[in-house]
């Protein structure tokens, strides 16, 4: 589904990504994990298409096709989503009235006409119900003074409504509490079928405990140093980066 | 001739036509004369700095339409609030219309000044209040003052409202080639009364109009009065308003300007605050293009302690538009524990738009909390990609953003058909289609 090749990308001439081989196919779950720094947002950002990133060497490719001169509304009508690592406050937009322009114009885009009112609003019940969130959050304004925890639940809300092709996920885990991790995770699952697939960055072990990824990658200093399977997660949990950084450096 | 001494040398001609032996004759007289010392203000004044009049001076201005015109409701029905019942105070070219007209003296007086300044019933009311808040010496009022004759008139009673908004429009027909407006508006709310006013000019052909009107409005103790003053005219007409406030204890005006289309307007909006515990807010959205140009100059003067004061304008401006605000807030020594808010914030989203915004603070209080902040930015990248990873193309997603931007503007606007219409023209504005109802 997804093919990265020899990716290096910058900004302003300081590259980030230097070289970075990834395949990722239909029904996978990949987790990247990896130091502060090491570029594992930027990797994000490149494959939904962030302008402010400089390919300059390399391609993303998604079903075969080069993503090269797709806009970033473009990769997410071919279905690539990306929950931020930062969600972006958005005053003065309703979580509602973003979705459904989100969800119409996405529609728009493949020739289809706006999803009726009633359909919009079941949907809307079923995917909040799904992550358990109150609906009087849907009315408020995006992210705003939303709690950090809010603001990653409310990113998995958006994923369900959208259902991608390929999810990323950038430290969706960070700022959730115990029971809320579990039900996004829960969420998350609950989307994972065989036909899409899931690149989850964390830095801990917990998030994948409950997704369980099929492949580990570890990026360092802008490369893939070393890729494994769940059991790669959990030494780094006990050895921390060190040692692979020792490695890379042979 | 240069529109100065014309205006001047019409002047006898206008008396032809009024009562000469009434005392606010007296008034008009007095005007003239200051008109007629002072002429139009120039860019060499500090407060007409970034607005140049020289433009229209050149305009061969009709003073009075040569002839009486009719509209019919259906030309001219989009431009009224009609999705609610409100009552109508409609000019056209300067002239009263009664067919598109729902005056009424039902308790409240919603009418014309023309009968408030000859009708004896009236005189009591003209006396306490007509021209008492207006300058006397701000060269462009009093070129009004000189010519009031017609506009609206507005009495609330001690405790009384309208059973509806009432709206003002001034319908501009392109009969003459070119033709100057100068309504005069008074507006008196007695103790406890309350009342909602929405005011359009509307130059229907693309004759160039000027507009120099003056509102003048009075909020006696706990009144409450909201003003919503629509701005969305033709390219090739002009207008300065200038309003003016006086509010006593405890009394509540908002006053929300939509700055949308026209070619030069220019907002002279002034608060005096004569009593304590008054709220005066001033909220404003100008979205601009092409080469238009407005001026929004506000004045609060905090004369009595314990009041406060709100200002909200937000501008986006395109193409090769112009925007200027200065806000003046003026605290007195004996208005301790006022507060004064001040935003302006601005997108510019054309290399070749320009703001100039200043505030321009003179406080001699020492117990106050004023703050005051401008910005002048592009739309946040961050913020757009954001957006446009969830599908929403970057046209729609700008779009939305300037929408979001402007909107919490409109939270304060207490009818909800004022504020889905002005909704839609921001919309329209941007040039989108927004996936949701507005
Ligand atoms: N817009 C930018 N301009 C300059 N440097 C940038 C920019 N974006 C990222 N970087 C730099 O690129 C490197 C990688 O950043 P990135 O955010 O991808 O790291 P990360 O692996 O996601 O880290 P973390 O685990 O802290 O989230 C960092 O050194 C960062 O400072
Ligand atoms: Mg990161």
């Amino acid at each position: 589904m997804l093919k990265i090749n020899n990716l290096h990308a910058g900004v302003e001439g300081n590259e980030i990504l230097k070289g970075i081989d990834l395949e990722v196919n239909a029904g996978e779950v990949h987790a990247i994990m990896g130091p502060n720094g090491s570029g594992k947002s930027t990797l994000a950002a490149v494959i939904a298409g962030k302008e402010e990133f400089e390919v300059t060497e390399g391609n993303v490719l998604l079903n075969g096709e080069d993503l090269e001169d797709a806009a970033p509304e473009e990769r997410a009508h071919k279905g690539i989503f990306l929950s931020f690592q930062y969600p972006v406050e958005i005053p003065g937009v309703s979580v509602t009235n973003f979705m459904k322009t989100a969800i119409n114009e996405t529609r728009k885009a493949k020739g289809l006409e706006d999803m009726p009112a009633n359909e919009m609003l079941k949907l809307i019940r079923e995917k909040s119900e799904l992550l358990e969130i109150d609906r009087k959050f849907l009315s408020r304004s995006l992210n705003e003074g939303f709690s950090g925890g809010e603001k990653k639940r409310n990113e998995i809300f958006q994923m369900a409504m959208l259902e991608p092709q390929l999810a990323i996920l950038d430290e969706t885990d960070s700022g959730l509490d115990i029971d809320a991790l579990r039900i996004v995770a829960n969420g998350v699952n609950k989307l994972k079928s065989k036909n899409n697939a899931v690149i989850v960055i964390t830095h801990y072990q917990r998030l994948l405990e409950y997704i369980v990824p099929d492949f580990v990658h570890v990026l360092h200093e802008g490369k893939i140093v070393k890729s494994g399977d769940k059991e790669l997660a959990h030494e780094l949990e006990d050895k921390g980066y060190d040692w692979i950084k020792q490695e890379a450096a042979v | 001739m240069d529109l100065k001494d014309k205006l001047v040398s019409s002047f006898m001609a206008f008396e032809n036509n009024v009562d000469v032996e009434h005392p606010v004759h007296d008034i008009r007289t007095e005007a003239i004369k200051n008109f007629e010392e002072k002429g139009f203000p120039s860019k060499k004044q500090e407060a007409w700095k970034y607005t140049s009049l020289k433009g229209l001076q050149k305009v061969d201005f009709s003073i009075f339409p040569k002839q009486v015109n009719t509209l019919e409701l259906k030309e001219v029905k989009k431009y009224f609030l009609h999705e609610v019942d409100t009552y109508k105070i409609v000019f056209i070219d300067g002239n009263y219309s009664p067919f598109l007209s729902e005056t009424t003296h039902d308790g409240v007086d919603i009418c014309l000044m023309s009968a408030a300044l000859t009708k004896p019933m009236y005189k009591q009311v003209i006396d306490v209040y007509f021209n008492k808040i207006a300058s006397k010496d701000e060269s462009l009022t009093t070129l009004n003052t000189a010519f009031s004759r017609e506009g609206a008139f507005i009495y609330i009673p001690k405790n009384k409202m309208p059973k509806k908004p009432i709206e003002i429009l001034h319908f501009s027909t392109g009969n003459e080639a070119s033709l100057m407006l100068q309504p005069r508006n008074l507006i008196v709310a007695e103790e406890n009364a309350e009342l909602q006013v929405i005011e359009r000019h509307q130059s229907l052909t693309s004759n160039e109009v000027l507009t120099n009107a003056v509102t003048e409005i009075f909020a006696a103790e706990n009144a409450i009065v909201d003003f919503y003053k629509v701005q969305n005219d033709a390219k090739t007409a002009s207008l300065i308003d200038n309003t003016y406030i006086n509010q006593k204890d405890k009394s509540v005006v908002k006053v929300h300007t939509f700055s949308f289309g026209g070619k030069l307007t220019r907002n002279n909006l002034n608060f005096y605050q004569n009593g304590e515990h008054i709220d005066s807010t001033m909220k404003g959205v100008t979205i601009l293009g092409d080469k238009q140009h407005v001026d929004h100059h506000t004045l609060v003067h905090h004369i009595e302690p314990n009041c406060e004061s709100h200002q909200d304008y937000k501008g986006i401006y395109g193409e090769n538009s112009t925007g200027v605000f200065n806000g003046k807030i003026i605290v007195d020594k004996i208005a301790q524990k006022t507060n004064a808010f001040q935003q302006n914030n601005n997108i510019l989203i054309s290399d070749k738009a320009s703001i100039n915004t200043k505030p321009q603070l003179e406080i001699f209080a020492d117990d106050v909390k004023c703050s005051h902040g401008c910005t002048i930015g592009q739309l946040d990248e961050d913020a757009l990609f954001y957006l446009q990873s969830r599908g929403i193309p970057n046209k729609e997603a700008r779009a939305l953003l300037m929408y979001a931007f402007a909107n919490n503007v409109l939270e304060s606007v207490r009818i909800p058909e004022l504020k889905s219409r002005i909704n839609k023209i921001i919309a329209e504005k941007l040039g989108v289609r927004l996936g949701f109802d507005l």
